[in-house]
């Protein structure tokens, strides 16, 4: 049984993190999907930690995209885990987006049009941090999809072309991409799930589920991890699979193997 | 083997008078290997190109889901130079920049002009949402690439999924079938993921191909019912692994269909010879605690028992069975009771009954009707009747 907080949990060796380099190499789109009954939020708040904490990188950037809670939010959750996303903020390490409060424009026009100067800012970001000595790699991370769409008019077309451009960027400057979005969003919708398109594009796939029996006080679900591994013209890493469950804690997460906890 | 004969299919190009051959390359999320596959005929027609051995003499690939630079390396570590690169590849980029935000961007100062493009000739295309444009961006690159006034080019298009996120199925069909129908275009495959589009733009997009190569799952796993570590390896399997089906289309109208696996490796992918006897018998024969094949001494023994009024046919004459003794035993009997069957045959030589099997081959246990044959029996025993009648009579 491994705690978040201890170095490469079953979460980080599944995600192909270790600690030396405190975070996973560039040019990756991780995707975590979670269900009502099992939010995957946590994951999101470990690896902020996990990006803003390794020594190793000092001058990695954290670009986040916030559909869903305001920055205080996030600054409580992190604080409990011993991370501080104030003073990261002043540091311009943490660069949070507020896209709760935007004026969102009627029409798929002109939230196109929004979007472009959304991804300009993040691309602008990016590229300052690229040119600081250094530099090792950028996270940008958006909470979450569902609410992006929502955003955007319910187009879901122009969620998938802005990460089509933030995969692009992401392979460009060595960054690494993590989205949320929500499995059981889609469950019901008739057409081809967009939630499939992301699959495809991820190159990591974290899925927080229940456990198929049902309810239970010491695991609150189970994840499972499909690492598609790297590929590039010259070779392709194997593809692997982890699954494994969990336990929310005050300040931490648990991870253990099935029949693993005593 | 299927592969083969695709990458001969895209080698040998259009005839005359014909369309070019297109294949579809098409799977699933179950079973997302369909990259692999078209990874490896870009490799395999590629080859044919840099050795001069096929119709095309240049390939315009169309890239949406990976960038010019992937397939640069890719060609590369296939024993591809860059500068013999240069004169057969061209790269229709909309990759970088599909809806041209970047160029927008750039134009109004808010971030720098960054090429990303390299050695190899991309052409970036801003739009990707106008196909007219994308249709004459590949015919233009097709002729730099041809060294003969009929010469012919292929074309190659990693993700027509992401055209159509872009674009209707009408559209889509349009342009691929209008690069089929130019007379410069010697072959064109792309890739589609069948699960992102309703039935009849997969059926649409099949119509249009000569070829339509298959990636399904090795493994049929418990998907959508739920996740737990009893399935994790047969959805591991699956990433790895795939049955390949492939359907040709003749211009007879003929279909032939051929299938094998595909396996996974680092450097590409490799087809093998599908076991289907051995995936059939494991899947058939249900799981039981009991015993339901048979051994080989089985085998033997059950060839072995004589059938009611089958010949031997062993020269020797007709044995009767009578349900109590098989051949081997009554070998030993011959001397005594040869006499006698002989006696009785001579003397029932009228209104005999002769059985001829239709089929000595057939296999036991053969899923055909044992009944089909009676009508032919019956015809030959009234024939057989009705000539000994006349030969009495």
């Amino acid at each position: 049984m491994m705690s978040s907080n201890s170095a490469n949990n079953l979460l980080d060796e599944a995600l192909g993190f270790n600690d030396e380099c405190g975070g996973g190499g560039g040019g990756l789109l991780l995707l975590i999907e979670d269900r009502v009954e099992t939010s995957g939020a946590f994951i999101l708040h470990h690896l902020i930690k996990r990006r803003l904490s390794s020594p190793n990188r000092p001058n990695d950037v954290v670009v986040f995209l916030s559909f869903a809670h305001p920055f205080s939010h996030y600054d409580r959750i992190l604080r409990k885990m011993g991370c501080n996303l104030g003073v990261q903020k002043e540091n311009k390490r943490f660069v949070y987006y507020d896209m709760l409060n935007l004026n969102y424009p009627d029409g798929e026009k002109g939230a196109e049009d929004l979007l472009l100067s959304v991804y300009g800012k993040i691309q602008k970001t990016v590229e300052l941090c690229s040119s600081r000595e250094g530099y090792k790699n950028s996270t940008i991370m958006i909470d979450d999809i569902s609410l992006m769409e929502v955003a955007l008019c319910g187009s879901s077309n122009l969620v998938l072309d802005f990460l089509h451009y933030c995969y692009s960027l992401a392979t460009q400057f060595d960054c690494l991409v993590i989205i949320l979005n929500h499995e059981d969003v889609y469950s019901t919708v008739d057409v081809p799930s967009p939630l499939l398109q992301m699959e495809y594009l991820a190159n990591i796939v974290i899925k927080a589920e229940p456990l198929a029996t049902g309810l239970a006080t010491d695991v609150h679900g189970q994840l499972t991890v499909l690492n598609k591994g790297i590929c590039q013209g010259s070779g392709c890493s194997k593809s692997k699979i982890r699954n494994f469950h969990f336990r929310v804690k005050e300040n931490c997460v648990e991870y253990f193997y099935p029949g693993s906890r005593t | 083997m299927a592969a083969e004969a695709i990458s001969r299919a895209l080698r040998d190009g259009a005839l005359e008078g014909e369309h070019a051959p297109a294949l579809t390359i098409k799977d699933s999320i179950h079973a997302p290997l369909g990259a692999f596959v078209f990874d490896h005929i870009l490799a395999q027609l590629s080859s044919n190109i840099s050795s001069s051995k096929s119709q095309a003499q240049g390939i315009v690939l169309v890239a949406f889901a990976r960038s010019p630079q992937f397939y640069a390396e890719l060609l590369k570590s296939k024993a591809n130079d860059a500068a013999s690169l240069k004169k057969w590849l061209r790269i229709v980029d909309c990759y970088t920049d599909p809806l041209g935000w970047k160029i927008q961007l750039a134009e109004s100062g808010i971030v720098s002009n960054r090429s990303t493009q390299n050695a190899t000739t991309a052409s970036l295309c801003k739009n990707v949402r106008d196909l007219d444009m994308l249709f004459s961006s590949i015919v233009e690159l097709g002729k730099e690439v041809i060294r003969e006034t009929k010469g012919r080019f292929a074309v190659a298009i990693d993700s027509v999924s992401e055209i159509l996120r872009h674009a209707s199925i009408s559209s889509a069909a349009s342009l691929l079938s209008n690069l089929r129908s130019h007379d410069q275009v010697a072959c064109l495959f792309w890739l589609f993921h069948s699960d992102l589009h309703e039935m009849k733009a997969s059926s649409a997009l099949e119509y249009i191909s000569s070829m339509v190569a298959c990636v399904e799952p090795i493994s049929n796993t418990a998907n959508g019912k739920g996740m737990n570590s009893e399935n994790v390896p047969l959805i591991e399997q699956n990433l790895g692994r795939g049955k390949f089906s492939v359907r040709f289309k003749r211009r007879n109208g003929r279909i032939r269909l051929m299938s094998e696996e595909l396996h996974t490796e680092q450097m590409g992918i490799n087809f093998v010879p599908a076991f289907e006897g051995h995936v059939t018998s494991q899947s058939l024969v249900p799981k039981v605690q009991f015993n339901l094949q048979l051994s080989e001494k089985e085998r033997n023994d059950r060839a072995k028992v004589v059938l009611p009024f089958e010949h031997q046919g062993d020269g020797k004459p007709i044995q009767i069975y009578d349900g109590r003794r098989s051949v081997s035993e009554s070998k030993t009997e011959n001397k005594e009771t040869n006499a006698e069957k002989m006696h009785v045959n001579e003397d029932s030589g009228r209104g005999e009954i002769i059985y001829i099997r239709d089929s000595d081959d057939e296999m036991p246990d053969s899923d055909e009707d044992p009944d089909d044959d009676l009508i032919s029996d019956s015809t030959i025993f009234f024939l057989t009747v009705g000539i000994l009648e006349l030969l009495t009579n």
